[in-house]
Formats: C-alpha cells, structure tokens, sequence
C-alpha cells in the first residue's frame, strides 16, 4: 500500500557542505510529486534522502525527520537496507544488471526477500513485466540479457525491478533524460498508470514532463553556487505553472533564469 | 575522405590524375606520415609476436622429436627419467602430475584469499588503509621467486610438521592427506608455497577489476534493499567474473612454470605419490632446472620435450580460460 511521506528541518552534507537546508513538505499517497529547480539545486540529493541513498556517497550524511507513514526513516534503529526494501528507485540512466538475463534483473530484489518457488516468482515478474509495460515486448526473451534491450525498455526493465519488490514509494531520478521522445512518453504513461498503486516521486529537469505527469510540483532553488539548495514552493501543479506564488518559480518555468 | 574524393574525381584538368596505387592508401585513410609509421610498427609488433611463438614451438617440437624418437619406455607414462643410459628411457607422468596437481592447490588455496583481500581493499577498508596494503601487495608482487623459495625452505618447511600431522590425524582416512611422518617436501609444500606466490598477482588484478565496477550497478542493488555483501553478491562478483578467471589464469601461468622456489623446497622422486603429504613428485620447470647442467646432449632434448609437453598444457589452460568467459559473453559485464 502506498504511504504518505512527512519531510521536516530535513538538511543533507557532503562532509562539511551543506547541499540542502531546511526543506519540509508533505506527499500524499497515490500522488506524483515533480521536484523542478535549476542544475545543483539539490532536488536530487533531497529525492536520495528519501530511501537513505544519500549516506551511501562518502561523506553523505543527513539532518531532520523523513517520516513514513508514523515511521522515521532516520529515527534510531532504523535499517537503511530495511528502508531501501520499502522505497525503490529508478535511475538517471538505465542500469539492469549487465550479467543477469531480463527475467533475473525483475526477479533480482525478489530473491534478496527470500526464496520464492518458481511458478509463484514467474508470476510476480510476469506481473511486474505487464506493470511496467514491457511485458509484450520481451515475453519471447526472458533469458536474453537485460543489456541487450533499447534505452527505453532498459529503463522499463529497471521500473519493473522496482516495483517487483512492491515498494511503498518509487522515487525516479531523471528517468526520462537518457530516453528519445517516444520512450520517455511511454515512461510517463506508466508513471500514470503507476501511481494509483504507489507514492510517486520524479525529479525532472523538463519543465512540460513535470506539467504532463504530476499532480504536485516542487520548486528547489539556490541562491548561489556553494550555497544551499532550499525548496521555495511546493504547490498543485496547475497552481505552480499557472499562478506560481513567489516570483522566482514564475521566472524559473517562464524560462527567465535557469 | 569526401574532399579527396572529389579532387580524385571532379578536379580541373591542371591536376594529375592520380593512379590506383597512389589513391589506395588515402581511400584507407592513413595519408600521413605519422599514421604510417605507427601502422607500421603496430602491424610489426603483431608479426613479431607470431614470429616468435613460431619460433619457439619449431625449436620445442623439433629437439623433442629427437629425444622421443630414441625413449625405449614410453614418453607418456613411463615413471622414471634415465637419458644417461643406453637404451634411455624416461617420461613424463610424474612431471605431468606433479605441476598439475601443486598448481591446482596453489589455485585452490590462493584464488579465494586473494578475490576476498581485492574485495576487502575496493569495499570494506577504511579509504586510508587501501593505499598502503595495496603497496605492500605490489612488494610481494615483486619479490624474486629464489627469496620465496629460501623463505620456503627455511621457514615454511619446518613450520609444516604440525598442519601435515593434523591433516593426517583428521583427514588421513582420504588417502590424499596420509602421511608417512617424512619430510615435509611435498606436492602440498608447493602448492602452498606457489598459492604464496601467486596470491598478489591475483589480487592485484582482481581489484582493479572490481574498482571498475560501475557506481550504477552497485547503487541499484542497493535501492533494492541489498545489504554491502548483497551488493558485492549481485553486481560486484558477476561483473568482474571474467576478470577474475584472467587474473586467475595470469596466477596459473606462474604457477606452472616456477621453477626456482619448487626446486628448493621439494625432495624429488620420480613416483606418483597417491598422498599430498609424502614426499617427492616432481614438476616439469623443477625438473629442467635440476637436471639442465649436468644432462649430456641427449638428455637436454628429452628435456626440452618435457618442456614441449608444460608448452601445450599451458595452451590448453588458457584455450579452456577463454572458452569460459567467451560463453558467457552476451552477459558481460562490458555491455553495460
């Protein structure tokens, strides 16, 4: 079941520099949330504090609450892989295991759950597969290589790996930025048909993605190189691209600056 | 290549027309000086190599075609080396046996410490102790066989009477691990002495393999919820395999053709031992390398034939090495 994430004081460092400061939001479950914002701005580093992926870069290291639902993702105890098994991620660029076949790359999280009988994973990737829609695609050459499918399918393979595991929040990091026009708007017909079932949470730099496929938008900003990236609004999508309420947001999406 | 064509072609008559001989080489593409060069030298060093292989394996086939056509035992199984006599008669079961067996120890032994310390420095050590263990690997790398097989002799040799009586005491019902209470200069001495040897080559290569592995691939195990083993299960280990099984195979190359350590530290004979743990046996490098100065004409080709034979085994470890990563090709790590 997908949950509702609560994000409050939240600041993330690389060692001693502080890349984002201060953001609190609220995302609704079943929602798509698009983070927008100027390259640096931090929204990526925000979305990799969301499934403690942040700490893993050397020096990553976060302040602030994550809750969700009633838990604190940062609260003490907490297992950062137990975290990770809850909220999936995709990938700026596709990344299926180049030594595993397409029915291993879905079926890869689920064998770190657990043993699975045949028939009972084979089912599981089939749905996912159909989840993502790839299923059609790739049917006849599941034991083929994850490598050897387009840019498009890859990133679909990689979408399917995620949602096998049936997290309760997917969080996309550019996933569209790699593909062609006709790959990236079979991605955001999936996220649409995706989000009835999870939280979605994408961070893009197209402007018109983010205005196609979210309920909510996110604006991140930053004063000044080396300085921290701070979210300046979070607003309905239509408000956001239409009405924005701070200046600098109606300059960002007006393409004025950034 | 577009503009030289069309000079070749659409020219004004002032312009000579070149011949086929002079257009060929700017239709390659390779029209300056510095490219012919360099084509050259490469394309040299290519031949060369052949050459030399060639060379090599005429001088091997035809010496030991010289000794083999006068061997009154049988070349492949007889278990004795006389070529001082007449009728000589020698073989190489014993030799055959002898390297084959201590390389597969040492391969056994070394292959899984070294992939474990590669994993160790590239995922598990603190950054500032991956730089000096690395250095010291590069040492040991560098260490000359004689100093291991000294080291062999005076420290291991001495040091083995406890693991040989224990392996005997728990394992010696095998048959492989009985021991007769005899020195300790066996085919498991070596092997542990070569597993010594090969240990930093092997782990040298295997961690640049695995510093290779692409952040992507290990992130995305990680955001399936893989814990660090997890990760280095399901992206590390897959995508450097091939690299492992060259590292390995460059770890068997020395193996089989060390000479001087094994020489120092076995008590040769010429019989099969059923047991690891007895002593003698004997490998082809050992062999050469103990009967070389003092074998007249005769016995330096049966020799050499004995040479031959570690030549193909070697060939065939490696043909067999890149048949194993060729099959598994389509899922290599490099399509990513």
């Amino acid at each position: 079941m997908a949950k509702r994430i609560d994000v409050s004081g939240l600041s993330a460092y690389y060692g001693s520099f502080r890349a984002i400061e201060d953001i609190s939001m609220t995302i609704e479950p079943r929602t798509v949330t698009a983070f927008i914002g100027p390259s640096g701005c931090g929204k990526s580093t925000f979305l990799r504090t969301l499934n403690r992926m942040h700490e893993v870069t050397s020096g990553g290291r976060v302040e602030g609450k994550v809750m969700l639902d009633d838990e604190n993702l940062y609260g003490a105890g907490v297992d950062p892989v137990a975290v990770r098994r809850e909220v999936g991620m995709v990938f700026q660029r596709p990344n299926p295991f180049p030594t595993m076949s397409v029915f291993e790359n879905v079926a890869a999280g689920l064998r770190l759950n657990g043993s699975y009988k045949k028939s009972a994973l084979e089912d599981i990737v089939e749905k996912s597969l159909r989840g993502a829609n790839l299923w059609n695609e790739v049917k006849d050459r599941l034991n083929k290589p994850g490598s050897g499918l387009s840019g498009g399918q890859q990133q679909r393979l990689c979408i399917a790996r995620a949602i096998a595991v049936e997290p309760k929040v997917l969080l996309m990091d550019e996933p569209c930025s790699a593909l062609d026009p006709i790959s990236t708007l079979a991605i955001e017909d999936l996220i649409g048909e995706l989000k009835d079932r999870f939280t979605i949470v994408i961070v893009t730099h197209n402007m018109q993605q983010a205005a196609r496929v979210s309920d909510r938008t996110a604006f991140f900003n930053l004063a000044a190189v080396g300085q921290p990236g701070k979210l300046i609004e979070i607003d309905d999508t239509e408000r956001i691209f239409s009405n924005p309420s701070v200046q600098a947001t109606e300059d960002y999406i007006s393409g004025r600056f950034g | 290549m577009d503009i030289t064509t069309h000079n070749t072609t659409d020219a004004p008559p002032p312009t000579p027309q070149p011949t086929e001989a002079e257009r060929k080489p700017a239709a390659r593409g390779a029209t300056r000086a510095g490219d012919r060069i360099f084509l050259g030298l490469s394309r040299g060093s290519g031949i060369l190599l052949l050459v030399i292989m060639a060379a090599i394996a005429v001088f091997l086939t035809y010496r030991a075609t010289l000794a083999i056509s006068k061997d009154h035992g049988n070349f492949l199984t007889t278990l004795e080396w006389n070529t001082g006599v007449q009728p000589p008669s020698f073989g190489i079961a014993v030799l055959a046996y002898g390297t084959v067996i201590s390389s597969i120890i040492a391969m056994v032994l070394a292959v899984p410490i070294a992939v474990a310390i590669a994993l160790f420095l590239t995922h598990y050590a603190p950054r500032r102790l991956r730089g000096p263990i690395a250095y010291v690997i590069d040492l040991l790398a560098a260490v000359p066989s004689i100093v291991y097989g000294l080291w062999g002799a005076l420290v291991l040799v001495p040091h083995l009477n406890g693991l040989f009586g224990w392996l005997n005491d728990y394992l010696g019902w095998t048959g492989i691990f009985s021991w007769e209470e005899t020195a300790p200069r066996s085919m498991l001495t070596v092997g542990i002495l070569l597993a010594i040897m090969i240990l930093p080559v092997i782990t040298n290569v295997s961690r640049e393999v695995f510093r290779q592995v692409p952040q992507m691939h290990e992130e995305a195990a990680l955001a399936l919820g893989a814990t660090r083993w997890e990760v280095i299960r399901m992206a590390v280990l897959p995508f450097g395999r091939s690299g492992v099984i060259s590292a390995s195979m460059l770890g068997l190359g020395r193996a089989l053709g060390e000479t001087m350590a094994v020489a120092t530290v076995l008590s040769p004979d010429f019989l099969i031992h059923a047991s690891l743990l007895n002593t003698g046996g004997g490998t082809f490098a050992q062999n050469i390398a103990s009967k070389f100065g003092e074998a007249n004409e005769f016995g330096r080709d049966a020799l050499i034939a004995s040479g031959l034979v570690l030549f193909v085994i070697t060939l065939l470890v490696n043909g067999a090495a890149r048949m194993i990563i060729a099959r598994r090709a389509e899922y290599s790590g490099a399509n990513a």
